[in-house]
């Protein structure tokens, strides 16, 4: 074997493009006779529709269409749902998914009502006030427990209820843990809805060519293949009539996996209704109301433990909600229920939850999906049991780590890939090590008093998590060694900025010993590759790059099968090297790639029976469970007491994705997805008013974390390799972002000890932050004193 | 009439990275959307379209502006430089780019036309700043992939090659 390219800091294939402004997104499609679409959107969470008028926006100059849902005839459908309920005895699921315009109701802020299509985004604006829908406005169901008493207003009629479904999972006998329990902690956390934020909005085009009789749709999407397939049926075309772009994405985050959104069933429809391309691009704006988002859960958790600190068992019941439908099924809250056992070993396990519809925008997986608010009550509970017990809260975590005589290890509950919950290796107490070494809490007891006697409030937080990764079902690639003996390699999945072009290409180069620059990778066009499911979960480099590495392990046997048919010399004689084949021994004996790959493509003789024309292979895996990430936050804080502003000092992240394919993009992940947990910390709250109406639709008031906000995040590598997979790799994507909001309120209590305080909610604003300190001083006044 | 004024096309000339566009525009026309859909320059992006995100971040004689903030009628007889006139077609390209590669500070690269926009006037009058001084100065661009640890290292690492080569 060659040069090593995995485990290499290598940098990018394609940041030229970006750099350059080359690099095509949805927005970027222009063609000519492009007409441009803008939507009536629903002002109200929750209303009857009594009518609608569009008869003055059909007649304004420059309107091409306007549709409701009335003019959709067959084609008006629910969504599909995405993910149907896994096999728990006793689920009940109440499916309600979205439609593409609303008909007889309205059910949450900015849901499309009508559709207008003219010469321009700015006309078809314009138009947006002609259409005159008269609405009968009906009371907003917008918190949780509110939803569910009996005379409170229903989403959906037709269940008699806003209960959206009903899980029940348990392993060990909890009971019989709380009968031997020493200490039982109880509590209720809150964790509440962010926004996914990603720069680039969701963007739809679509052309129907009536000539080729096909339809192209660009389309901001993680997953282009399910679109395509979804289109094919919903337009009654075969799937090789439909081709789905999703080229250059501005970052994804998770609400780009959501499907179908309104816009992506109509404008194509309406391309091929009018014969002319559309183009939609969603507003900042619409973003806020249109654009799936996540993360509220309140939950009623206990954990009862030995009076050593030994975790017997957990009993947590909690509310999710699901927004006003619910197409993605269980994801989320199953996230939140397998992830919460953490690395730890729980002998018992009762968990029970409630999705409910509210008059809010849709939930789907945001960065985590659920899974922060399981280490969130977890780390909680825990820290308020080590309080209790008197122990160190790295201590408590050391004497419940799983040790690594334990995995693979099994619970018997069901994860959202619907198999057992199932850990295939890791590794726990060395990474909490390393992170306190980094973060030096040996010493920082010492240093935080030296700097209270300077009147600062510092305090530190430590936390574990383990995000399950690379599930299933499978992904494929083609790889082709190209007559220029460049190597193409394509795969169904789109990409969002994770720096596939340049992992997969390593995989690729490594196998047949070329340079990574010279390995060109395609993701997101089904018409290079129409096999796949999408960019989520953790799950691209895992899955993607396990099937790259098996279509270049089968062209590097086809390379080597042809060139000792060539040379006349056994497949052992034969070299692969440098971007050249040829006997080892004998350095004049030698083709370069492209000269056998068109070798393999003659156009006399004969391609014999039993072998194929050309360099290429294809190679599909899928992987039976997924493989389970783990880490190590650690932070610093210093609050000031007075404001309430809490200031991050240090930043620590140990992390074990199985083997690294490259640090430079796994260190990039992580620290995106810290800053993405600092916003969900501290910053980043979708303020909803009983009406239902969304209070901080813009970047202006709804808080982004700025360079200025987010700390050098320092980091170590742990490599504890995947089984599942020949190349041993976990995923990376969410990790950053999980464990953030349990450190953060960690570490501000510690900051802080004579307060006592308890942070049970999340995000934690500077005002709920100062609502919890002006509480312990009500209480308190020694601390007004202080503070005075 | 109030509608119509704003409707009635005005003849403008912009020059983009150093060539004259002569168009006829909307005078509510962005300059943003002049940039992408009328002359076709679609690697300035847009994020917000309310002057928060700085995706679109343009120079306008040379300082830092937000062309989704201006209308194309300002931008009248005035010199626009956007990313496409950082590097020259397959040609090297500029130092911040190079370095923003160098560093991986940037993922999905939406908002990097803004991050280096925004850079290239500010590295122009502070060759050599402090950290402090790099965080302020992207503080009104958003990313929300990297972090921002990774652009605040590309600045650094730009500013020692640009001062090494005058």
């Amino acid at each position: 074997m060659g040069r090593r390219y995995v485990g290499e800091r290598v940098r990018r294939n394609e940041d030229r493009r970006l750099l350059t402004g080359h690099a095509m997104f949805v927005d970027d499609v222009q063609l000519p006779g492009m007409l441009h679409l803008a939507f009536v959107r629903s002002d109200h969470a929750h209303a009857r529709i009594r009518g609608i008028d569009a008869s003055a926006a059909r007649a304004r100059p420059g309107v091409a269409a306007v549709y409701t849902a009335d003019d959709l005839g067959d084609y008006w459908q629910p969504g599909p749902l995405l993910v149907p309920p896994p096999p728990v005895e006793g689920l009940v699921f109440n499916e309600a998914t979205q439609v593409p315009l609303a008909r007889d109701k309205v059910r949450h802020v900015g849901e499309p009502v009508a559709m207008v299509v003219a010469e321009s985004r700015y006309l078809a604006e314009d138009a947006l006030a002609d259409v005159l829908v008269d609405y009968e406005p009906l009371d907003a169901v917008v918190e949780l427990e509110a939803a569910l008493a009996p005379d409170a207003p229903l989403v959906h009629e037709r269940f008699g209820t806003n209960v959206a479904a009903f899980v029940a999972q348990r392993h060990g006998d909890y009971e019989r843990a709380l009968e031997r329990a020493d200490v039982v902690v109880s509590r209720r956390f809150h964790y509440d809805r962010g926004a996914a934020a990603a720069m680039e909005n969701r963007a739809v085009a679509a052309r129907w060519d009536p000539q080729a009789e096909d339809l192209t749709v660009w389309d901001t999407t993680q997953a282009p293949i399910p679109i395509r397939n979804g289109l094919a049926r919903m337009l009654g075309l075969l799937e090789s009539q439909v081709r789905v772009v999703a080229p250059f994405v501005g970052g994804g985050f998770g609400p780009k996996i959501m499907m179908f959104y309104p816009e992506e069933v109509l404008v194509p429809w309406a391309a091929m209704r009018l014969g002319r391309p559309l183009k939609w691009t969603e507003d900042r704006h619409e973003n806020f109301f249109a654009t799936s988002q996540e993360r509220g859960q309140v939950h009623d958790a206990e954990m009862a433990l030995t009076r050593d600190g030994r975790i017997l068992g957990i009993r947590d019941r909690f509310l999710h909600d699901t927004g006003a439908y619910d197409p993605y099924g269980l994801t989320i809250p199953i996230n939140s229920q397998c992830t919460l056992l953490g690395p730890y070993d729980v002998p018992s396990y009762e968990s029970e939850f409630r999705a409910v519809f509210t008059n809010k925008t849709i939930v789907t997986p945001v960065r985590g999906a659920g899974r922060q608010h399981g280490v969130f009550v977890m780390e909680r509970l825990l820290d308020l049991a080590a309080r209790e017990l008197g122990l160190d809260p790295v201590e408590i975590r050391r004497r419940n780590y799983l040790g690594p005589e334990l995995f693979p290890h099994n619970f018997d509950i069901l994860y959202q890939d619907f198999a057992p919950l199932y850990y295939d290796s890791g590794n726990y107490l060395p990474a909490m090590e390393t992170a306190c070494r980094m973060i030096g809490y040996e010493d920082f007891r010492e240093e935080q008093r030296r700097l209270r006697a300077e009147g600062r409030h510092v305090g530190v937080g430590i936390v574990s998590y383990i995000e399950g990764t690379g599930i299933g079902p499978y992904e494929g690639a083609r790889v082709t060694v190209d007559p220029s003996g460049r190597v193409r390699v394509a795969t169904g999945l789109g990409t969002q900025g994770q720096g596939h072009y340049t992992a997969f290409a390593q995989i690729v180069a490594e196998t047949l010993d070329v340079e990574v620059e010279r390995v060109h990778v395609v993701t997101g066009d089904t018409r290079e590759f129409g096999w796949g499911t999408g960019t989520f979960a953790s799950r691209g480099a895992v899955v993607a790059g396990s099937a790259c590495h098996a279509a270049a392990v089968a062209v590097r046997g086809k390379v080597v099968a042809m060139a000792a048919r060539l040379f006349g010399v056994d497949e052992e004689q034969v070299e692969v090297a440098g971007g050249r084949v040829g006997v080892r021994g004998f350095p004049e004996r030698a083709l370069t790639l492209g000269e056998l790959a068109r070798h393999a493509n003659p156009l006399r003789g004969a391609v014999k029976p039993g072998t194929e024309p050309g360099l290429e292979a294809t190679a599909y895996f899928g992987p039976d469970h997924g493989s389970t990430a783990s880490g190590v936050h650690a932070v610093v804080v210093e609050v000031d007491p007075e404001t309430a502003m809490v200031e991050i000092l240090r930043y620590v992240v140990v992390h074990d994705c199985g083997r690294l394919i490259n640090p430079l993009l796994v260190e990039g992940q992580v620290q995106g997805g810290v800053a993405h947990g600092i916003g969900n910390a501290f910053y980043e709250k979708l303020v909803y008013d009983d009406a239902g109406q969304l209070l901080n639709a813009s970047f202006m008031d709804y808080l982004l974390p700025t360079a200025m906000d987010v700390p050098r995040v320092e980091m170590a590598h742990m490599e504890t390799p995947a089984p599942m997979n020949p190349l041993g790799l976990k995923g990376v994507g969410e990790a950053g972002a999980i464990p953030a909001g349990a450190a953060f309120a960690q570490a501000v209590e510690d900051a802080l000890p004579e307060y006592g305080l308890e942070i049970r909610e999340i995000p934690l604003s500077p005002g709920q932050l100062f609502e919890l300190l002006e509480a312990a001083r009500a209480t308190s006044p020694h601390l007004q004193e202080a503070a005075g | 009439m109030e509608r119509a004024s704003v409707t009635l096309p005005v003849d403008i000339t912009v020059t983009v990275n150093g060539a004259p566009y002569a168009r006829a525009v909307e005078p509510r026309l962005l300059l943003s959307d002049f940039l992408r859909h009328e002359i076709g320059l679609t690697g300035t992006h847009v994020g917000c379209e309310h002057g928060v995100c700085g995706a679109c971040t343009v120079t306008l004689d040379g300082e830092a502006v937000r062309s989704c903030l201006m209308f194309a009628v300002q931008a009248d007889g005035r010199e626009v430089g956007t990313v496409e006139g950082l590097a020259p077609a397959d040609g090297p390209l500029h130092p911040i780019q190079e370095a923003f590669r160098d560093a991986h500070g940037l993922q999905c690269g939406f908002c990097t036309p803004g991050f280096l926009m925004t850079l290239v006037p500010f590295l122009r009058d502070n060759p050599a700043p402090t950290e402090q001084e790099v965080r302020e100065a992207i503080s009104g661009n958003l990313c929300r992939c990297t972090g921002y640890q990774n652009i605040v290292e590309a600045v650094r690492l730009a500013s020692e090659r640009m001062s090494a080569t005058p």
